[in-house]
């Protein structure tokens, strides 16, 4: 009889070639998912919370979250932008059960305790007791219970929490790469132009890996290729931090080459010739960056992607949702100096990204078909090569090394192994 | 009977119609007849009530011109990846809020349902339509359809017009 011992096809005889291998397991088991709450948002990293001008007056709150945590971002009366976890001291309810707005202080509404902007617990009813009965206990302490704090600090006009009290200071766990790319676009006073929200049935680590890619973005999206807001021909970049946690991925679509690009993407589904826009007002835009750069997309290890897509610009960030779902927050901004021509063109412009994006909405379907594909899987793992299968940066658009960066810091902070 | 009453719900049924048209050739995936409903420079803005009522102009889908409708659903036929799926629209009654040489400004609640491959209904999409329309050619046609709609997360992605 021949010998007909099943090989794992996935893993297969291909484990000589170079590349990068994560197994699909950490997309979908709870063990990683609850190691990944207490080790990367609880831990030592930042994660971004808000816009300063999402806050912009003394007593504007914000309710966030910083991984599946409920927080809350408050601008107090000395003007600084602090962050608690929204969580009451007393009995665990929710302080603050609004997205937004603005109050001198915060009230739990199940037994009124009242904290400052800070935190810090400022008034419980009945703490002295009522006619000499009740009241709390003699030695209780008001300074012991306020709201958990998380570290707060801003780089042009982006906040950051976290939950550590060991973690570097935020340029330093940022890099200059990531701060100059935050200064390039956060280059003046903003305006917030709202906020747009979409749930992903996929693991949250998949649009990670989906940020820190710039081989799929013309060959998924075809509006992207077909109008060359973004081809891999074009001269850009795939570059990170020191620490390989964070990208930074740039194009110039001043360097499109119609006829050599063609030949590129020969026959190509996404190398559409044949559609053509009957308005094209949408592809109007104007040059705002002196360097040319027309696409930047920046993924700030763990929860934030801050990008300029020709002129729309806007945060997007992740808040997890358990192993098989995360929302995706995006806030959408101009400067405050638009002209009323600035403003239509971003507003027209904001077609192009977010869940109904026309170069965006595919990576909801991307991460989701991941996702279905790999249910029960614990052995299989993903085959990441493009570009050399190493975390190195490259000055082209053909490579996946940026994901491989994220990867090797997950594997530091989470780790592959399982404890069963 | 009351003429002006009469008007009014002359009006009225006009509005109703129309939208009723509207959800129908959306839901039957009858999208390329979708523009033909709208005005030449018409708007069609699909907006979370998040952002409408904070008076932002953020929009999921904004389109200022019947050019920009077809272009969206040439995109959806051609270029755009996304999960197979179609809506069923549920129209409450459709209101006349004010008349002006037979342009109409209307709200009508809607709500639509998704069914997906795996055969699963569920709510998508929940709000109201505030639309203007111009009675007064040989068929009423939007100048303008604003979709408010409450359900602030979309779920997964948008592609069809609502
Ligand atoms: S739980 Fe907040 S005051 Fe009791
Ligand atoms: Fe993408």
């Amino acid at each position: 009889m021949p010998e007909t011992a099943l090989r794992d096809s996935q893993n297969s005889d291909a484990s000589d070639v170079a590349g990068y291998r994560v197994p699909y397991r950490v997309f979908t088991d709870p063990e990683y998912y609850r190691r990944e709450q207490e080790n990367i948002f609880q831990g030592a990293t930042w994660s971004f919370v808000a816009l300063e001008a999402e806050v912009p007056e003394p007593g504007d709150f914000k309710s966030t979250f910083v991984g599946e945590t409920p927080v809350i971002v408050t601008r107090a009366s000395d003007g600084k932008v602090h962050a608690v976890v929204n969580r009451c001291a007393h009995r665990g309810a929710l302080v603050c059960r609004e997205v937004r707005g603005n109050r001198p202080n915060l009230e739990c509404v199940y037994h009124q305790w009242a904290y400052d902007l800070e935190g810090n617990l400022i008034g419980v009813p009945f703490r002295r007791g009522l006619k000499g009965q009740g009241g709390m206990p003699g030695d209780f302490d008001m300074k012991q219970h306020g709201l958990k704090k998380l570290r707060a600090e801003s780089i042009g006009g982006l906040v950051f929490a976290s939950f550590s009290e060991t973690v570097e200071p935020l340029r330093d766990f940022l890099g200059p790469i990531v701060i100059e790319h935050i200064e390039r676009i956060m280059c003046k006073p903003i305006k917030v132009l709202g906020d747009q929200r979409q749930h992903v049935h996929g693991n949250w680590k998949l649009y990670a890996e989906n940020t820190r890619d710039p081989y799929h973005a013309s060959l998924l999206h075809l509006f992207h290729n077909t109008f060359g807001l973004y081809r891999s021909t074009q001269t850009g970049k795939s570059v990170m931090d020191a620490n390989k946690r964070h990208s930074l991925l740039y194009s110039i679509a001043a360097s499109n080459d119609d006829a050599a690009d063609k030949q590129a993407y020969g026959d190509s589904r996404t190398f559409d010739t044949e559609f053509k826009l009957q308005d094209m007002s949408l592809l109007k835009g104007r040059q705002e960056f002196d360097d040319g750069i027309t696409l930047v997309i920046l993924a700030v290890f763990p929860n934030l992607v801050l990008q300029q897509i020709q002129n729309t610009l806007a945060v997007r960030q992740t808040v997890t949702r358990g192993t098989d779902g995360f929302e995706l927050v995006w806030t959408h901004f101009g400067y405050a100096d638009d002209d009323a021509e600035m403003q239509a063109i971003r507003q027209k412009q904001t077609n192009l990204i977010g869940p109904a994006g026309l170069v965006s909405m595919e990576d909801g379907e991307a991460v989701e078909i991941v996702q279905r594909a790999i249910i029960g899987e614990t052995e299989a793992e993903s085959y990441i090569a493009m570009g050399g299968g190493r975390a190195e940066d490259a000055d082209h658009l053909v490579t996946e090394g940026s994901i491989v960066g994220f990867w090797e810091n997950y594997e530091k902070l989470v780790g592959y192994g399982t404890t069963s | 009977m009351d003429l002006a009453i009469f008007e009014r719900l002359r009006l009225q049924h006009l509005a109703t119609e129309l939208n009723a048209i509207h959800a129908e050739w959306i839901d039957d995936d009858r999208l390329e007849e979708w523009p033909e409903l709208f005005t030449d420079d018409c708007i069609y803005k699909v907006i979370a009530r998040e952002n409408h009522e904070r008076n932002l102009s953020l929009s999921a889908i904004f389109c200022d011109s019947k050019g920009m409708l077809v272009d969206r659903i040439i995109s959806l036929r051609k270029a755009n990846i996304f999960p197979v799926h179609s809506y069923r629209h549920i129209l409450g009654p459709t209101r006349v809020v004010s008349e002006h040489e037979l342009k109409i400004t209307t709200q009508t609640n809607y709500t639509v349902f998704m069914t997906r491959a795996d055969g699963r209904t569920e709510i998508y999409n929940s709000g109201k339509y505030i639309d203007e329309i111009d009675c007064s050619g040989e068929r009423p046609l939007f100048t303008s359809k604003v979709a408010v709609f409450d359900t602030n997360v979309i779920d997964t992605m948008m592609v069809r017009p609502i």
